[in-house]
């Protein structure tokens, strides 16, 4: 909990950058302070005497909660990190706990606590708090500690995750501590078991820890179900929402407290202030900018020095492989031995927990590290963050920020190193955006029919439920507060039966009506399945990856393998998927050589290669944000404002101007252009590569029934270009091309349904709400595993039922899914709009300085494309290749 | 790849491509089937009618539909090749209780594929006793001039299987798909599964080892328009 303490404001003390680098730098005003400042009144003698003796004081915004607390009201803390969050959202508990004590040991604070059936007196559960790590949870009970063991506080804090014994969640569900700290799957497991009305019945508060990321995803559509579950049985029950700052805090407030039947409400918001403005600067690298790509390989030395300069630097990359690459880059030119360590989701736990230690400790000056430190544990000493690529959000990017330095008073520092020039772009109105402190977090998410169904599976294993009653405490869940009568009766008819049109299951009903009419789970199986496969998240299937000595010639078979060999980690099965025998990769810092598959391992062999043939970068998690985009547009739009950007990339848009145009802010550039023995066409919509794979995608189809004979297409944050045979440009002139046609928002009727029914990702969305749905298990009790390899494919299941069942619930969910996920739907179809009567044509002789970068992903880039039989054919000309030779 | 084993066509719009097994060619169609003009006979292999309710039994609730989707488009292929001859190569029923959970409508579709031809079921490991009241004949393997249909491939030579379910992945330019397919080597072959939830087994695993000379063989695999003949060394 040190963030507390009052340290010098910073900003001149720190170590000077490399003045060999040439930092353009925007410093961003104070955010704004809105927190009553209320008198110490509010904090027992025993709390400030402990504040004093530490030499601190309570931050208005601690006092705030306080005084939400007395007038039991739930309030949403926004703060920066480093603003003393946790301790805040703490207090209230700690203070209410503290004077509870005395009354405590006069018998006179009473709940019931189940043990077993009896119930008996004691104490009882007074707070949950709510984490979206585990880690975390465990690192704050850590915290906590202190100062309740110098307070001398009655108080008993205890964590709850997957990694806890079962002797202590038995215990903990008998004799619960006060204070519970636990994840978001851990609270639906409790939820689902007979004692809940019994542990949570004592409930006064619950706090929810890093609210904003937390309500993005499916994992706040189960804790906002779980939310309304409590409500109900604990109605006194209070809460405290941490959050970073988000877009609309009105909206996310709503998560906090019940909603009325047809109104909104929402908790009262706090907004701490006082933190110091980040300072952000752009690398104005001295090298020669890249056109494409995302290594940001060329400023290397310039990362390197940056590393050097400070005492310990956070690298911010996007995606796992970026991370391997830039860090083994960095090894390899590491002279003066620095600790530089490399932190990612796929690595062991183990290892990871390592570098965290090290970091803590202090002993490392730089780690390369992925979203997976995106949030969590506080280290404090990091004086500077460096985010490679584009930053993609601007509230993102302010969150990544905030991990350098969590002291409150002195600025983040942060570099961001653009990788190519478009990415020059997206960082240069990154920086404009957190100079306004202008928020794009997501709109609040409407609530998931697949996890309502998993929800309704666990309401059942508990206490037996009225559809009645279990549908009006669901709507008071702010993601359910729309949902329609229709589609949770679907929902519970989907968990009972399947929800087919064909009513043949009903006798191997999951959940099965009392005849009072009480949904009740039908046998205990279903619970214990339930108990398996709770939660939202679908990982990736991973292969372990084993390093063997290499073969000369490979041919795909296993049989020169020799099998075992050291494992170098875990790496996703998709991935895998894409290559061929030979192909080298960056695996573990190393280039590796793919020799085989062979069952749920990967053999490769260590690879003389420099470069990776395969560059697996297969984009980030999360593409550019809507609202970057359109500052993005606005940039080039506004050719005084080039002004700010780098010499290079102000020669390249001024060139662009003199042979093409430069488009509007609201307008479609398109360019055709032949070259070698193929035509172009190139648009830029600056949507994101989600939204424009689907683009592509559905282009393709268009322009192959215009007879434009399309022979495929790669796609890029900005641009998609697509390349055939048919001169698009003399169609176009000839009338028998008619780009407003072409792009016509009529696109997402049939020929979207088309290509859905064969999409690889509508089936993996779909795959994913199958299995948080419940119908299909991930895991397995010991008995089922040996029926493993009965499995069959969610591909299959996904064409039959589409054919037979085009509007079940399930695919109800898989295309609502598919609008804002992999697919990005909604931002294609208000991009469709957006541009109509707004294309502007250029037939080009060659290809355009705005369209190098996207030209140069061709054959880097995956080509997207889902013509099956295009690719089949291209391997059996090979064998003919082959037969001939 | 056997020198002879296979020659592309163009027979039907490339629905199918031509497979070669002890001297008789058939013809590898889209659907999965195997046809052989001569005798107008036609194989399918591994229906797993009832697959679905299978599951359900056990609480995992499949959509219903697949034994409808599987005769839907077994009733395709029998119209557009009008055999004389129909084999359904085992594991026709995934369970042995599956027969018993057909509706009434199932019934009715597969005594109208059944009428004005011949039927053979051959029994399986998931149907090893077949129903007596769904028609046609029911055998172990069924020896019609070279060839031999069996359920459980064994390798001998002019030998037509199933059971296991061949599927192959064949990748190229940093993408990849993995499709059902036919496996032959001039001598034998085993045929993809029919079904509409059948799954399936890699050709690298070491079942096909057992049967196949080593990377002497060939997948057909199902594209969406037509069948590809790839080496299996390309596959995996």
């Amino acid at each position: 909990m040190r963030p507390l303490a009052l340290l010098a404001a910073g900003g001149e003390g720190h170590p000077s950058t490399n003045p060999l680098l040439r930092l353009t730098c925007h410093a961003v005003p104070p955010r704004i302070l809105q927190t009553s400042a209320e008198p110490a009144a509010l904090l027992p003698d025993r709390f400030q005497a402990w504040f004093a003796a530490r030499g601190w004081s309570p931050r208005a915004h601690q006092l705030a909660l306080l005084e939400k607390a007395r007038e039991d009201a739930s309030a949403l803390l926004i703060a920066p990190t480093g603003a003393g969050k946790t301790l805040a959202g703490f207090l209230p508990t700690l203070v209410e706990l503290s004077t509870d004590a005395a009354d405590r040991k006069a018998g006179g604070r009473q709940s019931l606590v189940c043990t077993g059936r009896s119930v008996q007196r004691s104490g009882g559960l007074h707070t949950l708090y709510i984490s979206p790590l585990k880690a975390l949870a465990v690192d704050i009970a850590r915290n906590l500690e202190r100062p309740i063991a110098e307070m001398a506080l009655p108080i008993k804090v205890e964590t709850r995750t997957g990694d806890t014994p079962v002797s202590r969640r038995q215990r903990q569900r008998r004799y619960p501590p006060d204070v519970l700290l636990t994840t978001p799957e851990q609270l639906a497991l409790l939820l689902s078991s007979d004692d809940a009305p019994f542990l949570f019945s004592s409930l006064k508060r619950i706090v929810l820890d890093e609210l904003h990321a937390l309500v993005t995803s499916k994992r706040g559509d189960l804790l906002s179900l779980g939310l309304a579950r409590l409500w109900r049985l604990a109605p006194q029950m209070r809460a405290i929402g941490l959050s970073a700052t988000v877009a609309e805090p009105d909206q996310l407030a709503r998560f906090l407290v019940p909603q009325p039947d047809g109104r909104e409400a929402a908790a009262d918001i706090v907004i701490a202030g006082g933190a110091a403005p980040p300072v952000v600067e752009m690398l104005d690298t001295r090298e020669r900018l890249p056109w494409a790509g995302h290594s940001a390989r060329h400023a290397l030395p310039e990362i390197y020095e940056l590393i050097k300069a400070n005492k310990t630097t956070l690298v911010f990359v996007n995606t796992r492989s970026q991370a391997e690459m830039l860090f083994q880059n960095l090894w390899s030119m590491n002279d003066d031995g620095l600790a530089i360590a490399l932190h990612h989701g796929s690595l062991d736990v183990a290892q990871r927990r390592k570098v965290e230690d090290a970091m803590s400790a202090g002993r490392l000056r730089g780690v390369v590290c992925t979203s997976s430190l995106d949030l969590g544990v506080d280290w404090g000493d990091v004086d500077l963050v460096v985010n490679i690529g584009a930053p993609k959000g601007s509230s993102r990017l302010m969150q990544r920020i905030g991990r350098a330095n969590h002291r409150l008073e002195e600025a983040s520092r942060a570099v961001l190193v653009p990788a190519n020039r478009f990415e020059v772009l997206e960082c240069r109105v990154a920086i404009d955006a957190i100079a306004e402190n202008a928020q794009d977090t997501p709109p609040l998410r409407l609530g998931a029919l697949d996890v309502l169904s998993q929800h309704v599976l666990g309401c059942a294993c508990g206490e037996p439920f009225f559809s009645d009653e279990l549908y009006g405490e669901v709507r008071t869940a702010a993601p359910y507060a729309n949902l329609s009568r229709q589609d949770f009766d679907d929902v519970v008819d989907f968990v009972a039966s399947g929800g087919y049109a064909l009513k043949t299951y009903e006798r191997f009903a999951r959940i099965k009506q009392d005849k009072e009419g009480r949904w009740r789970v039908a046998n205990p199986k279903v619970r214990q399945s339930y108990r398996l496969n709770v939660g939202t998240i679908v990982e990736d299937d991973m292969l372990k990856v084993r390093l063997v000595r290499g073969r000369s010639t490979g041919s795909g078979s296993t049989g020169a393998i020799a099998r075992g060999g050291r494992v170098l980690g875990e790496i996703e099965e998709y991935f895998i998927e894409g290559l061929t025998a030979g192909d080298t990769f960056v695996f573990g810092g190393e280039v590796v050589r793919y020799e085989a598959l062979a069952e749920d391992q990967v053999y490769v062999s260590r690879a003389n290669d420099k470069d990776p043939k395969v560059p697996s970068y297969m984009g980030g998690k999360f593409p550019l944000s809507t609202y970057l985009a359109e500052r993005v547009r606005r940039l080039l739009d506004d050719g005084r404002a080039w002004g700010g950007l780098p010499e290079q990339v102000r020669d390249w848009l001024s060139l662009q101007k003199d042979v093409s145009r430069v488009p509007g802010v609201r307008e479609l550039l398109v360019e055709t252009f032949p070259r070698g023995n193929k035509q172009y066409l190139i648009c830029y919509p600056f949507e994101g590569r989600l939204a424009h794979q689907t683009l592509g995608m559905l282009l393709t189809r268009r322009l192959e029934r215009m007879r434009a004979r399309p022979l495929g297409f790669v796609a890029n944050e900005y641009a998609v270009a697509i390349w055939g045979l048919g001169d698009a440009s003399f169609m176009i002139r000839d009338g028998r091309l008619d780009l407003n046609e072409l792009f016509a928002p009529d696109m997402l009727g049939d020929d979207l349904e088309a290509w859905l029914a064969e999409s690889a990702l509508m089936k993996r969305t779909f795959r994913n709400c199958a299995l948080i749905s419940g119908l299909i298990e991930r895991r397995f009790t010991d008995e089922d595993k040996s029926r493993r390899q009965v499995l069959f494919s969610t591909d299959l299941v996904y064409d039959v039922l589409r054919k037979h069942q085009a509007d079940h619930v399930l695919l109800r969910a898989a295309r609502a899914d598919a609008a804002t996920g992999l697919l990005d739907l909604r931002r294609l179809s208000d991009m469709l709009m957006r541009i109509q009567g707004r294309i502007t044509h250029r037939e080009l002789d060659h290809v355009s300085p705005l369209a190098v970068p996207v030209m140069l992903e061709i054959g880097r880039e995956s080509v997207y494309g889902e013509a099956a039989d295009e690719l089949l054919a291209e391997a059996a000309d090979e064998l003919v290749k082959e037969a001939m030779g | 790849m056997t020198a002879g084993a296979l020659v592309s066509g163009d027979v039907e719009h490339m629905r199918v491509s031509r497979v070669t097994i002890s001297d008789v060619t058939f013809a590898a169609d889209l659907s999965g089937a195997l046809f052989w003009e001569e005798q107008r006979l036609l194989v399918v292999s591994d229906l797993h009618l009832e697959k679905g309710s299978s599951f359900a039994t056990r609480g995992v609730l499949l959509p219903p539909y697949d034994t409808i989707a599987t005769l839907d488009r077994l009733a395709a292929v029998i119209s557009r090749h009008n055999p004389r001859i129909v084999i359904a190569l085992g594991d026709s029923f995934h369970d042995r209780t599956a027969h018993e959970r057909l509706s009434a409508e199932d019934r009715d579709a597969v005594a109208a594929l059944q009428t004005g031809r011949d039927w053979i079921w051959i029994s399986g490991n998931h149907d090893p006793m077949l129903p007596r009241d769904l028609g046609g004949t029911i055998a172990d393997e069924v020896a019609i001039g070279p060839i031999t249909f069996r359920h459980e491939p064994t390798g001998a030579p002019g030998e037509v299987a199933g059971h296991l379910h061949p599927k192959a992945r064949v990748s190229a330019r940093g993408r990849s798909m993995e499709r059902r397919c036919f496996v032959s080597d001039g001598m034998r072959a085993v045929m993809p599964a029919f079904g509409a939830y059948a799954g399936g087994l890699s050709i690298r695993d070491a079942a096909f080892a057992r049967i196949f000379p080593k990377n002497g063989f060939v997948a057909h695999l199902l594209g969406d328009r037509r069948v590809h003949a790839i080496a299996a060394s390309r596959c995996y």
